[in-house]
């Protein structure tokens, strides 16, 4: 299992070079004098030039590729040249809204996602299947944006239990806190609990056909515990792998969600970045990210092998 | 000991009572707090509760004193001697005197990356008379002078902080303002809290102003309805009807001091745009468009018909130059004279809600003349690159306004200017230009600007469409808004 | 003894018993009511599209500063926006915009990712772990990011936000074909294949592929769900459809600033979206049970 692991940890280094390539790459392509945008409304020329200085847009790809890598492995992400702070500084302001609008759209999701997967599996063919299905698929046959204005426009402005935007920390005020993050973490969490949804489903399927499952029955256990104790126990682990796969789709629909309830989490910062060519940012935030999601698979991995005896050693 | 008590608590309740924080809704995030490098619009409106200028500007757009009490000119106009107010300290405890006005207009002009250098061009060097008296050294008279010091070049900053912390000032920024910094987190919130020394601490009600930013406007106002805003900037036109039924909320309004216009690029180039050929195709242009029916369909109402660089009610309008009325006919013939009858282009339109309504107003208007015209949505970065290397036919572009004229017009119809992408280089344009600088009295600036209208109004390298009304929303019990046509919010007398 | 083994295997495995597996999958899809009625819709929309300068009452452009945001009536049944255009009309329009969205993004998604994950899988080595890491780095940049930078590089218009979309969702097919490609290349028959002589090319397009092509079926229908939503996402940005044409997801951009004063311009677009992208995702997990060998 170690020469797993490492095997495993090996294959990051390339995979960690192809991200930067990428991401690299994709700043080059948005189109546009960098420095303009960002020299603001008078676009004084010699501002521009003190810009392109700073961004080095006047040296040739390679060579600034290298002054950015150089950066990132001592530590330092660059600045955002928009309003003059340290990238760092704004990812670790972001980063725990971001977790958090994260981290409860994947409880919702579980929390929606899992039971209407399992419904709809035992249930199969019934009408259960399709209520639980109809709940699920709901989420995600919505644009994001879409979805969120109406939330806003329902539980804000006619029925004022919510707050229609913005962001408090936990730690300021709680429940203030969760009344802000409730809405769009419902919008973000909803396409995910419908792929939950059909992977519970099929990986339940699997497996309440499989041989133990009829043992289970045979042996005369009540249906609740083939079901919830053998059943899912063995369904858990594509789940896992797939949680960590969501970690990327989860970022992506933040980036409108965050966008429609102001929420100042990672997802807003990279648009806005992309939007006035802060390279910078753009750069930091999506390694970053990157770099999560890279890890947060190879801990899928590991704990696929440790949940599933039959694959260790 | 009750009456102790009960005075102690009725001491208590007003303290609590007095503690208000005043939250307001921005448009965008503001760019870097640095009144020096700072280039956005909706940074201003932090700054003027955060920074005070040497002088402001009111209704009127006259200059009134603010850190500043009075100003002479030279006899010759090349230089003004400014009188500062007395009793006035920084953020930080500092004083302020005609040592950090020297500063701070040095700082302007030298720092890298300042982005008034510009705006401070003619000004040569700031000479300290006494303790509060400086006098400005120009290179030659230049009128807009009081205008460029009642805006960020004008803010004041603390030099001690300044030269404490010369790269990152924005992140803590130390000014004189009613209200210091306290804390701001990117694209979230800016907190400021009352500054408890300013010199107009009678005019103050608030003890707190946080600006949120919130880019879409609906979301905004959802906010301001549901009571988590106190005051919205640039409401949505379209939002403007509901708002007047909904009992809670006021809207405030006033003209702006820039426009919505279509840049036309005038240089002949391959020969491929229709419209820098013969300028009768853009006589024909103008007159194939129903400005009243552009304000009404494309802004709601919500702005003023205009052909000039300033709005008609201004003072410097050309009265020489009235708005041209839709001509669908003349602007036919004309292009028959022209000899291109079904002239094609493409108008370049950001991706703004905005831009794209005007474009698609303005391609069907003029498509009664005969204009074949295509619309290409460009992201912003994208049409400012395009725009500045002159590869475009026409470009919906507004510009925010200065308080002077000159603002409007220096960096757009001057040769080789950053803003001019149009593309003219007059000597004549650029001689009138600078005349209106040096000349200082308005009668004379006037019959400089009535000139020069006439001239643009014969080229037609800018179609001026209309002057955008900034809207305000509010709650009902905030009052003392003033409605200034810089669009900025003002604190001071603003009460709830 | 060769000739029973050839005449054995050479034939794709999918041959003709009392019914094909193809007839028995559509059978099967025929029972699952949810399949269907997303079947019907989605049918529905694409002979909307296809027949819309039929079907239109208005043309989707033409502005009329008298009827500006109307209510719906007889005269313009689904109201009209915000410069005077029929609403209905736009819809019936828009949904060329949209399914086009969907059907040219997977396409392209598929064109580049199924040829690149067969290369990967058959070819092994390491041709299969550059591609792979490739593919894993792709999928660690967030989906939209790599959309919203492909399309600004290419220029705001709904034919560049398909290619961003395409590319971007290129991972998914690379990585489920290689997937697939790997579980099946170690079946006797492509060994047999293969000893026999056939060239790899053949293997690949005759053997190989129709055995993977069913999860890649279900796969591409729901991708086209959500490419229809990367659009309307687009729009949102200012990056897909451009105006004046009309698509759903931008129809629905500009009405978010008119919910007060003309829900109507929201409300069909949004519908439109809602039940294009249901039925989509119902077809798909129809055909995703229908196809699954393992259910009877």
């Amino acid at each position: 299992m170690l020469n797993y692991f490492l095997k495993r940890l090996a294959a990051l280094v390339p995979t960690v070079f192809f991200v930067t390539l990428i991401i690299f790459g994709l700043q080059q392509l948005l189109p546009g004098d960098a420095a303009l945008i960002l020299a603001g409304e008078e676009q004084d020329p010699e501002v521009i030039a003190y810009l392109q200085k700073k961004m080095h847009l006047d040296e040739p790809l390679p060579v600034r590729y290298a002054y950015w890598i150089g950066g990132v492995l001592q530590g330092d992400l660059g600045e955002s040249l928009r309003i003059q702070e340290p990238v760092l500084g704004l990812i670790k302001d972001k980063l725990p809204v971001t977790l958090q609008l994260a981290g409860m759209a994947m409880v919702i999701a579980l929390l929606v996602g899992i039971p209407a997967g399992i419904v709809s599996a035992v249930g199969k063919d019934t009408a259960w299947d399709y209520v639980a299905n109809m709940v699920a698929l709901w989420g995600l046959s919505t644009p994001n944006f879409w979805l969120g204005i109406l939330l806003i426009l329902l539980f804000s402005v006619s029925l004022g239990w919510l707050p229609a935007s913005g962001y408090v920390s936990p730690f300021e005020d709680l429940w203030g806190n969760l009344a802000a993050m409730i809405m769009p973490a419902f919008v973000l969490g909803n396409g995910i609990a419908a792929v939950l949804m059909r992977h519970t489903r099929s990986a339940m399927l699997q497996v309440l056909s499989a041989d133990y499952v009829r043992t289970a029955r045979a042996k005369g256990l009540g249906e609740r515990t083939v079901v919830l104790k053998h059943g899912l126990r063995n369904a858990m682990t594509p789940i896992i792998t797939l949680g960590a796969l969501e970690f990327g789709t989860l970022l992506s629909g933040a980036v409108l969600t965050e966008q429609v309830f102001s929420i100042p989490g990672f997802g807003k910062l990279i648009v806005d970045a992309v939007f006035n060519r802060d390279y910078a940012v753009i750069q930091g935030v999506v390694l970053f990210t990157s770099s999560v999601y890279i890890l947060l698979n190879l801990m899928a991995d590991m704990a696929y092998f440790l949940v599933n005896p039959r694959l260790r050693g | 000991m009750k009456k102790k008590l009960l005075l102690a608590l009725a001491l208590a309740a007003s303290f609590a009572a007095q503690s208000q924080t005043l939250r307001i809704g921005l448009a965008e995030d503001p760019d870097v707090l640095d009144p020096t490098l700072a280039r956005s619009f909706v940074g201003r409106i932090v700054f003027s509760a955060l920074c005070d200028k040497l002088f402001d500007i009111d209704e009127k757009l006259n200059p009134v004193p603010q850190l500043a009490t009075s100003f002479q000119w030279a006899a010759d106009n090349k230089s003004m001697t400014i009188k500062l107010r007395s009793g006035v300290t920084f953020h930080d405890g500092e004083k302020f005197d005609a040592n950090a006005v020297k500063f701070n207009i040095e700082r302007h002009k030298s720092l890298a990356g300042s982005n008034r250098r510009g705006e401070l061009a003619p000004v040569t060097t700031v000479d300290v008379i006494d303790e509060f008296t400086a006098r400005i050294n120009l290179s030659a008279p230049f009128s807009p002078l009081l205008t460029v010091l009642a805006d960020r070049a004008g803010m004041m900053v603390s030099p001690k902080a300044a030269q404490a912390n010369p790269t990152a000032f924005g992140s803590k920024p130390v000014c004189s303002g009613p209200f210091k910094f306290a804390e701001r987190v990117a694209q979230d919130r800016i907190v400021l809290e009352r500054f408890p020394n300013y010199w107009n601490k009678a005019n103050i009600h608030f003890d707190k102003v946080i600006y949120l930013p919130i880019v879409d406007a609906t979301v905004r106002l959802a906010n301001l309805r549901s009571g988590q805003l106190d005051l919205i900037e640039r409401v949505a036109p379209s939002d403007v009807a509901s708002i007047k039924k909904d009992s809670k909320l006021s809207m405030s309004r006033i003209t702006e001091l820039g426009y919505q216009g279509i840049t036309i690029n005038t240089r002949k180039g391959d020969g491929s745009n229709p419209l820098a050929q013969d300028r009768r195709v853009r006589e024909a242009f103008e007159l194939s468009l129903d400005r009243a029916g552009i304000v009404q369909v494309a802004m709601d109402g919500e702005a003023t018909a205009g052909n000039q660089w300033v709005p008609p009610t201004n003072q410097f309008y050309a009265k020489n130059v009235p708005i041209p009325k839709r001509d669908v006919a003349r602007a036919k013939a004309l292009l028959k004279e022209a000899g291109i009858p079904n002239p094609t282009f493409t108008l370049m339109t950001p991706t703004t809600s905005d831009g794209q309504r005007v474009a698609q107003v303005v391609q069907a208007m003029a498509k009664e003349a005969g204009f074949n015209v295509k619309i290409q949505s460009t992201e912003f970065a994208t049409s400012l690159n395009l725009a500045d290397k002159g590869q475009f036919d026409a470009y919906v572009l507004a510009w925010s306004g200065r308080a002077d004229p000159d603002g409007n017009l220096f960096s757009f119809y001057g040769c080789k200017q950053p803003l001019n992408y149009s593309g003219e280089c007059r000597p004549l344009w650029d001689d009138l230009l600078n005349r209106s600088r040096n000349t200082l009295d308005t009668s004379g600036r006037i019959k400089v600007f009535a000139t020069l209208a006439a001239e643009a109004a014969q080229e037609i390298p800018i179609v001026y469409l209309y002057h955008r009304n900034w809207l305000w929303a509010h709650n009902k019990k905030l009052t003392g808004l003033r409605t200034i046509p810089d669009g900025l919010v003002r604190v001071q007398g603003v009460k709830m | 003894m060769a000739a029973l083994i050839s005449s054995a295997v050479i034939s794709p495995v999918i041959e003709a018993r009392e019914a094909s597996p193809a007839q028995r999958a559509w059978r099967r899809l025929l029972r699952r009511r949810g399949a269907m009625l997303g079947l019907f819709f989605v049918v529905f929309f694409v002979l909307m599209a296809i027949f819309a300068p039929l079907i239109a009452p208005y043309d989707p452009i033409a502005t009329s500063w008298s009827a500006v945001r109307k209510a719906p009536s007889w005269e313009y049944l689904f109201g009209t926006d915000e410069i005077g255009r029929d609403v209905l009309s736009r819809i019936i329009w828009g949904a060329q915009a949209s399914l086009m969205a969907g059907l040219v993004s997977v396409s392209i998604s598929m064109a580049l990712g199924i040829p690149i994950g067969l290369l990967a899988a058959y070819l092994g080595g390491w041709t299969d772990s550059l591609i792979s890491r490739f593919t894993d780095a792709m999928l660690a940049v967030p989906f939209l990011i790599l959309a919203i930078a492909l399309s600004a590089f290419l220029g705001p218009s709904l034919g560049n936000a398909m290619i961003a979309i395409g590319v971007s969702a290129m991972p998914v097919f690379i990585r489920l074909t290689r997937a697939q490609v790997m579980a099946v290349k170690v079946e006797d028959y492509i060994e047999a294949a293969r000893a026999v002589g056939n060239p790899h090319w053949r293997i690949a397009l005759r053997h190989i592929l129709p055995n993977v092509l069913p999860p890649l079926i279900v796969q591409a229908t729901l991708s086209i769900a959500a490419a229809i939503i990367a659009e309307a996402s687009l729009s949102f940005l200012g990056l897909g459809q451009q105006p004046p044409a009309p698509s759903w997801g931008s129809m629905l951009n500009t009405a978010k600033n008119y919910m007060d004063n003309a829900p109507w311009m929201a409300v069909w677009p949004g519908l439109s979206i809602f039940l294009l992208v249901l039925s989509f995702n119902l077809l798909g997990d129809g055909l995703r049970d229908a196809l699954d060998p393992r259910q009877k």
